[in-house]
């Protein structure tokens, strides 16, 4: 390291006058730099390796449905549009949930039973996605089809989210499979958040004459607001690049609809599918373009969400302790 | 610094210096086979040492092409792009044999049902939709057929597998070839895609009315229904290990001992013969650099196609018809290091 480095003048402790300071200083330097470092590497790898199918297909790649590996033609919109649909359809169903876990574990429940059910609910984070995938395929679907989809069919039947024939494999099988998967991050996260949530507000807001409930949902959740939307894109980052349990479950087709009855495709499912078998430069190079799709989406939901927790955390201190 | 760890190497390799190591990728499907190989030629040729990582045929293809392998394997063989990039250094040694069956979810239907091709081209292309059809009923009567609707379910994974099926339907359906074509992944006009044959299997046995092709090999392992497809003589056959053998012997009659073995054995001529099988095959440079490395591999190859084709069946793989053996034979001679062959030295 530089001996002329500018010091931070508040920790002079820290500035090195002999050799192992420095060194330990370097070393850490090194170390808090080199994540950073392999993002971009990660970057610049992706952008490399698809700079073929990037210079070829130009932006008609996000738009075009397409993807014919025989012709050499491909556009990856039905997987960018599965990706986001299936990941906010997990989301539908988890944060209610996963809220409500957390509310129940932290507010309601008898002291007794708290450790027990956050713990089995954690578990599931625990579970691998392939094991998911199985259970999907040979439980969650005939019961989607007995006993789901028809009932769902009779009251909302007329909408253009439920046409078509259910084969099994379809988007609403990969979002709830997704939603199962999710829910133990946004649950333990949530209830972290709520648990720092000081007594004082609470004690506020009852010895204003709230109902428990009504302290809930007006004291405690708005305060740990910031954390929960943490808690929530925590799971949406996970929900966008699970690939295993949703390659098996979604249908793997490649085709933009709004039916969730309808087999869809998502972006970490079709990189794992197709990478290893694919024969020509350019598919290699088209599938390498929806792997830094993907990394940009991720990248850009997460920044939104920053942004998001930013905002609203303005005036909060539990928001940014959980995070 | 450098110099003294290269010193160093040396040093610790010098007792191994008689065994040769022998890299090789690729194809997932023949790689139960090509370990049970490998682990029985070394029990009695300690002076090589086999090691083969099952990445798939592209992986295989793209690491044999950029000399990262001693020698690769595929279910598809390289397109003439893709040899012409190597220039020609590449040999496609045929193996085994594999094939695919068309697998169905009927449970009503307690008999093997019979497809014709056409059938099997318009289900796949989603213009026969319903099992009550008059053509699948005309191929099978006796009978009785639901009035369910098809299900078409594909692999999701680029596979060899798929190679097979589509290079089938290509050959059988003009309107298959221009519009979808083969490869190891396809734009299919219809279907679920799953992921493996174990899958494509969970798919199917899901989804009543459904049908699916997997490997026989492993359709065989699992027990399931599988349909006979009717072949090019006119017959309706059973997949099984034999019929597919002799798919490879009717295709024979188009070749010779110098031509291409990049040759596709689908829909081949001969009464017994199951349509919808091919070769797989290890890939082989034409000149290698090291000669002891190409002699060791020549061996190991030559062993696999004579005394290692017994060892076929038993794993669920057709062996490759004995006609095909002096063939072979005259394309590992023509291997060279440093422009001699190396079989001289390799045969025994």
């Amino acid at each position: 390291m530089d001996d002329g480095s500018p010091v931070a003048p508040d920790r002079p402790a820290l500035v090195g006058r002999n050799a192992v300071d420095r060194l330990y200083r370097a070393a850490l330097t090194g170390l808090a730099l080199s994540l950073p470092l392999l993002l971009v590497a990660l970057l610049a790898e992706l952008v490399a390796s698809a700079w073929p199918a990037i210079t070829r297909f130009g932006v008609r790649f996000l738009w075009t449905s397409v993807w014919d590996p025989v012709a050499g033609v491909f556009g990856a919109a039905p997987m960018i549009f599965g990706t986001l649909a299936s990941s906010l359809l997990a989301l539908l169903f988890a944060v209610p949930l996963a809220l409500g876990v957390a509310i129940y574990l932290t507010e309601f429940s008898p002291k007794w039973l708290r450790q027990p059910v956050a713990f089995l609910v954690e578990l599931l984070a625990a579970i691998p996605s392939v094991v998911y995938g199985l259970w999907g395929i040979f439980v969650l679907i005939p019961f989607l089809r007995g006993y789901v989809v028809p009932p769902l069919r009779g009251v909302l039947g007329w909408t253009p989210f439920l046409q078509g024939v259910f084969y099994g494999n379809s988007l609403l099988a990969g979002g709830v499979i997704l939603a199962i998967m999710i829910v133990p991050y946004i649950a333990a996260v949530s209830r972290e958040v709520l648990l720092a949530v000081p007594s004082s507000q609470r004690e506020a807001a009852l010895g204003m004459g709230a109902t428990r409930w009504e302290a809930v949902w007006t004291a405690v959740v708005p305060y740990g607001r910031a954390g929960l939307i943490g808690a929530v894109i925590l799971g949406l980052g996970r929900a966008l690049g699970e690939t295993m349990a949703v390659t098996m479950l979604i249908g793997n087709r490649h085709d933009i609809g709004l039916s969730v009855l309808q087999p869809a495709y998502t972006m970490a499912a079709a990189v794992a599918n197709e990478f290893s078998e694919a024969t020509t430069n350019l598919y290699l190079s088209a599938l390498f373009e929806v792997g830094l799709i993907l990394f940009v989406v991720t990248v850009v939901v997460n920044a939104l969400a920053r942004l998001m927790i930013w905002r609203v955390a303005r005036g909060t201190a539990v928001g940014s302790r959980a995070l | 610094m450098t110099k003294f760890s290269l010193l160093a190497l040396a040093a610790l390799a010098a007792p191994a210096a008689a065994q040769v190591k022998l890299n090789g990728a690729g194809a997932t499907f023949p790689n139960i086979i090509y370990q049970d190989w490998m682990l029985t030629y070394n029990q009695s040729h300690s002076d090589a040492q086999l090691n083969y990582q099952s990445i798939g045929s592209g992986g295989g293809i793209r690491q044999f092409s950029d000399g990262t392998v001693d020698f690769g394997a595929t279910d598809a063989p390289m397109k003439d792009s893709a040899i012409a990039a190597i220039n020609g250094n590449v040999l496609h040694i045929p193996t085994v044999l594999g094939g695919d069956v068309p697998t169905y979810n009927l449970p009503d239907v307690k008999a093997t049902l019979k497809f014709t091709p056409d059938v099997l081209a318009d289900i796949f292309l989603g213009k026969l939709t319903k099992w009550s059809d008059a053509r699948i009923a005309s191929a099978n009567p006796g009978v009785k057929l639901p009035d369910a609707d098809i299900v078409v379910v594909h692999r999701s994974d680029g596979s060899g597998t798929t190679f097979i099926w589509t290079d089938y339907l290509s050959k059988v359906s003009p309107e298959w070839e221009q519009k979808v074509g083969r490869g190891p992944s396809v734009n299919w006009p219809v279907g679920l895609g799953g992921k493996g044959n174990e899958g494509v299997t969970a798919t199917v046995k899901q989804t009543p009315g459904a049908i699916g092709y997997v490997e026989l090999g492993y359709a065989m392992a699992n027990q399931l229904p599988a349909g006979s497809v009717r072949n090019k003589a006119g017959k309706f056959i059973a997949a099984s290990l034999e019929s597919i053998t002799a798919a490879a012997a009717g295709a024979m009659k188009d070749m010779g001992p110098t031509t291409d073995f990049r040759v596709s054995i689908t829909n081949p001529d001969g009464d017994a013969a199951y349509p919808v099988a091919s070769f797989t095959w290890f890939l082989l440079h034409r000149q290698y650099d090291d000669a002891a490395k190409a002699a060791a591999l020549v061996k190991f190859v030559w062993w696999a196609e004579t005394q290692g084709q017994a060892r076929a069946a038993p794993l669920g793989y057709a062996p490759l018809p004995k006609q095909l053996g002096p063939w072979i034979e005259v394309r590992l001679k023509s291997i060279t290091a440093g422009g001699k062959s190396v079989w001289t030295t390799a045969a025994r």
